[in-house]
């Protein structure tokens, strides 16, 4: 086991499309302990993918179960993960082991359900409201080289109120 | 050495504070730093970290030219600084109600006496001149817990304005 090295913006790197996962062999459990472990590791400790510790592969662990009075399905391990719906829409403030020092608003669904491999390679159905669904919504996104600095929105709060622009 | 300066600047709104400024502060060889910048009242107000080995009054010059064609009244102060030392707030207070002397006195006094460390502040006054209201958007650290928060906030309440008490989970990840 070991806390690997959290990739930091301007590293580019961050910005990269990470690949599919096709062998779920021992190697693969070996990095997905390390990875948790890093996430634990970390200031938020709720979030991590695979690209922020310089992995470029599709994927990414989500655990908000260490919050107080949230709806959370656990641990997830999210491999090869894909949103299948989006629902509604929720302000709230987000930083990034990647990002530093930084806290901004983004704009992210309410309610996801997603589709995802775990450790073993079974597919696997969720469903994440707040909190959670927001974390994993931020952590896909690095899968596809976007930070949430790409999704910022005003910090003024005019924008808090436009709650009823749903799609 | 701590080099860092504030600048404060202030003057009737108009195009071209921010991108002048800045470029003669550029051409200065001075370094900015954390900033906040708004029209306050058809002003254009900016408070700008600048880094310099320069004296205030060599900045000061520097910016003689654009302060006089825009006509801008500024004032640079040596300040104990750095960055990367944000704190991330853990909630956000809404305060509005109609206008009345004493508002945001009352309601940050009663902060205060909880505890609560404010870290951002926006204030307005909306509604029309015949009835205007007062806004206050607060995100701070409740440093004694948010219980005593809550009871500040039913104290605010108590005088008639509403307020808003919302934590703010900042995901990081
Ligand atoms: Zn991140």
């Amino acid at each position: 086991m070991a806390i690997l090295d959290i990739l930091k913006y301007p590293d580019e790197a961050l910005k990269q499309v990470s690949e599919p996962v096709e062998l779920f062999d021992d190697q693969l459990q070996n990095f997905l302990v390390d990875l948790e472990e890093t996430m634990w590791a970390g200031p938020g400790g709720v979030g991590i993918a695979a690209p922020q510790v310089g992995c470029f592969k599709r994927i990414a662990i989500v655990d908000v179960s260490s919050k107080p009075k949230i709806k959370h399905n656990g641990c997830m391990i999210l491999i090869n993960p894909e949103i299948k719906t989006w629902e509604g829409m929720k302000i709230g403030r987000e930083g990034c082991m990647s990002v530093p020092d930084y806290t901004g608003n983004v704009i992210r669904a309410e309610k996801i359900t997603l589709q995802a491999c775990n450790a073993q390679g079974e597919l696997i159905d969720y469903e994440c409201t707040g909190y959670e669904a927001r974390a994993v919504q931020h952590e896909l996104d690095h899968l596809d080289g976007l930070l949430f600095l790409d999704r910022l929105v005003s910090r003024r709060t005019d924008l808090f109120k436009r709650k009823v622009y749903k799609k | 050495m701590n080099n860092w300066k504030m600048l404060t600047l202030v003057g009737q709104d108009q195009p071209g504070i921010v991108a002048r400024i800045t470029t003669a502060l550029y051409e200065a060889g001075a370094q900015l730093g954390e900033a906040s910048m708004m029209r306050l009242g058809g002003n254009f107000t900016i408070m700008l970290m600048v880094k310099s080995e320069q004296s205030i009054e060599e900045l000061t010059q520097c910016l003689t030219p654009v302060v006089q064609d825009m006509n801008l009244t500024i004032s640079f102060q040596s300040i104990e600084a750095s960055l990367h030392q944000h704190e991330i707030p853990d909630s956000i207070i809404t305060v509005y109600g109609a206008d009345r002397s004493g508002i945001v006195a009352k309601t940050t006094t009663a902060l205060l006496e909880a505890g609560y460390n404010i870290t951002d502040l926006d204030s307005d006054v909306a509604g029309s001149e015949a009835e205007p209201i007062y806004i206050i958007q607060i995100e701070g650290i409740a440093t004694q817990g948010m219980a005593a928060v809550e009871k500040a906030v039913e104290q605010i309440k108590a005088d008639g304005v509403n307020v808003d008490l919302a934590p703010l989970d900042v995901m990081i990840g």
